[in-house]
């Protein structure tokens, strides 16, 4: 029992405490509320551990039968046949590489650019293209695939590494525009208005002040689209389709033509019932997670260079 | 070129002061050519804002447009029937359309259970005050370099969770085909040979089904939930927490009473969002669903999904096959715009809530 060490009666001042059960103050488990706190905050704890699991699980998994495979050859050769032993998917690295390449070539100008503009006006044009952004931000991928599929595949007749760019860089637009109007609009304003006391144009303001200054920012976007855009499937299977052969042939690269990928291999290889292709798919999953790791990584460590208003 | 602007350097205010007077280190009006520059770079920038408009339309056109054929001869009974047999011509995407919302709607509340509680636990101080507990105890809580040590342990949490979303969701259907329904399936068969008698549990699990679908897809919609109910939570005036606590509720008395119901607009827009997410969700579900048209209310039972019927069948469509699943596509795009926008709505109205 609690009791406040108190002097004996110094003379006659009321004990203030008195009629205060000290116990009833203190924390016991045996009160309902305390104890219903007590199991909320378990549970909570509980459940929070309990999402990391899958995270730990696939870590581990991937680190423990990918990583069998792992070695030089997987980099260098091409995917096996059925019954095939050996063989890798370089051709898939390469594939994921160019198409990934080709889709930020294609989004990055064209959201940089629709950034600027979000980022220096408010108007209701501006608020109208922020919305269509955020619509865009929610397109399921395998719709960017159909798109693609519609406006080149049916167009010029035959899957290709175009398509697939075509169909990622719909998916990573969004990320690369928002992202990149936050790093503009961060920019402090003194600066940007000390250029136009200096009687900068606005372009001038722009190129010389606001994207420099921004720059961290927008590559943190850029990485972030690209990591996202590197894992992406769907968008894929029907446009890139997959390849067994190398991109380039005679020394000559040909864009129009069927391109292997990382995702796609892992998705044909994950469903065949052969241990070579199974292993294979494991060791990209891991090739590829590790790719997307790196780039997230990259445009995390940017966006703590970031300038803060 | 001006004379003035010339090479020679000249004295400076009788000091001895030497000012360079090279043209371009002056400040100077724009030339026209610099003006010329201008505008034609922010004419630019105005039509790549425009060009971002008519992409959206144009997706949405070129879709419509694909599938006006098929929505032709097929008409509603595309959107009732149940067989698709290409075959004997019979299109219908009722069990697609079932398949996608019922593993949807269960990853939605799985994940939801989740990722509010993770919420929670990021924005209410549980780890930090659990962390800076152990500093002192350790009589380490005013050491200059353990002193951060409690955010920092927090902010790893929340990165690791973030992580989540980082992993493509095709190795998230490796893992699942892999691990997951080798774990679950012993215990799934164990409930259908007890409980078989309850819908839920009335088959067994061949393989592929619909809870290893939603478990996946419960952990790929989570991040997603736990990011924005975090920020919802973490924005409710501090005030409000702390009038709580000083009229003596409990942490979940204050959580339940206050700080849930006034962040609530925030979550149930991250919900929202969430479901979109989980509505076009396609590798995964292609992977793990069973690709069966059927409707059952059995968790064990393959199914199918929209996403999943696109993925499977446009790699070997012929021309008028590309039309029905165009057809299919427009019927996901219009589901899944309509729940972003009105999530995009939700988070809208409840970020003006908390300016006011």
């Amino acid at each position: 029992m609690a009791t406040i060490p108190m002097k004996e009666n110094t003379g006659g001042v009321p004990n203030p405490f008195a009629g205060v059960d000290f116990g009833q103050l203190e924390r016991s488990l045996r009160r309902p509320r305390t104890f219903m706190d007590f199991t909320l905050n378990f549970v909570t704890t509980l459940l929070t551990l309990l999402a990391l699991v899958p995270l730990f699980s696939v870590v581990l998994m991937l680190l423990w039968r990918g990583g069998q495979r792992l070695g030089l050859a997987i980099f260098t050769s091409l995917p096996p046949a059925p019954l095939e032993q050996g063989g890798g998917f370089g051709n898939a690295i390469v594939g994921t590489l160019v198409i990934v390449g080709l889709a930020t070539l294609f989004s990055v100008p064209f959201g940089l650019l629709t950034a600027i503009y979000l980022a220096q006006s408010r108007t209701k044009v501006a608020e109208g293209v922020r919305f269509c952004t955020k619509v865009l931000t929610g397109l399921p991928s395998i719709l960017a695939g159909v798109f693609a599929y519609g406006v080149i595949v049916l167009v010029t007749g035959g899957f290709s590494a175009l398509a697939g760019a075509v169909a990622l860089s719909v998916l990573m637009l969004p990320t690369i525009i928002l992202t990149a109007e936050d790093a503009i609009r961060m920019v402090p304003s003194r600066m940007k208005e000390a250029a136009i006391g200096m009687g900068a144009t606005q372009t001038q303001t722009v190129w010389m002040v606001l994207l420099p200054t921004a720059m961290p920012g927008i590559l943190t976007g850029v990485m972030l689209a690209v990591a996202r855009a590197a894992g992406e499937t769907a968008p894929l299977i029907f446009t890139a389709l997959f390849s067994n052969y190398w991109l380039w042939e005679h020394g000559k690269a040909n864009l129009m033509q069927p391109t292997a990928s990382l995702a796609v291999l892992i998705y044909n290889f994950a469903g065949m019932p052969f241990k070579n292709q199974v292993e294979l798919a494991w060791a990209a999953a891991l090739v590829l997670v590790l790719m997307v790791l790196t780039a997230n990584l990259i445009g995390q460590s940017l966006s703590s260079k970031q300038v803060q208003q | 070129m001006h004379s003035s602007g010339s090479a020679a350097p000249h004295a400076g205010l009788g000091l001895g002061l030497v000012f360079p007077a090279r043209k371009d280190e002056i400040t100077q009006a724009p030339t026209p050519r610099q003006r010329f520059l201008d505008a034609a770079f922010r004419k630019t920038c105005y039509a790549f804002a425009w060009l971002t408009v008519l992409l959206v339309a144009f997706i949405v056109i070129r879709i419509l447009i694909a599938a006006v054929p098929a929505m032709r001869s097929l008409g509603a009974g595309f959107l009732t029937g149940r067989v698709w047999d290409a075959n004997a011509g019979n299109y219908g995407i009722l069990a697609e359309i079932w398949g996608t919302l019922y593993t949807s709607i269960l990853a939605l509340i799985l994940g939801s259970l989740f990722g509010v509680a993770a919420a929670i636990f990021l924005s209410e101080g549980f780890l930090s005050s659990a962390v800076f507990g152990l500093l002192k105890k350790l009589d380490m809580h005013l050491n200059p370099i353990a002193k951060s040590l409690p955010d920092q342990v927090e902010r790893l949490l929340k990165e690791l969770i973030e992580l989540l979303a980082a992993i493509p969701s095709v190795v998230y259907g490796l893992w699942g085909i892999f691990v997951v329904i080798p774990l679950i399936r012993p215990y799934c068969d164990w409930l259908h040979s007890k409980l078989g008698w309850v819908p839920f549990f009335s088959t067994d699990l061949s393989g592929p089904g619909v809870l290893p679908a939603v478990m996946v897809l419960s952990i790929m919609v989570l991040p997603t939930i736990t990011a924005i109910s975090r920020d919802a939570l973490v924005a409710v005036p501090p005030k409000l927490r702390m009038a709580a606590y000083g009229l003596g509720a409990t942490r979940w008395e204050s959580i339940f009473a206050v700080i849930l119901p006034t962040a609530s607009r925030g979550i149930f827009g991250g919900i929202v969002l969430a479901f979109g997410r989980a509505l076009g969700e396609t590798m995964a579900l292609a992977m793990l669903v069973g690709n069966s048209n059927q409707i059952k209310l059995s968790l064990f039972s393959p199914a199918n999904t929209l996403a999943a019927l696109l993925a499977n069948n446009f790699p070997e469509a012929g021309p008028r096959e590309v039309g029905i699943l165009m057809y299919a596509a427009l019927v996901l795009l219009a589901i899944t715009l309509a729940v972003n926008i009105v999530g995009a709505f939700i988070l809208q109205r409840a970020s003006l809530l908390h300016a006011e």
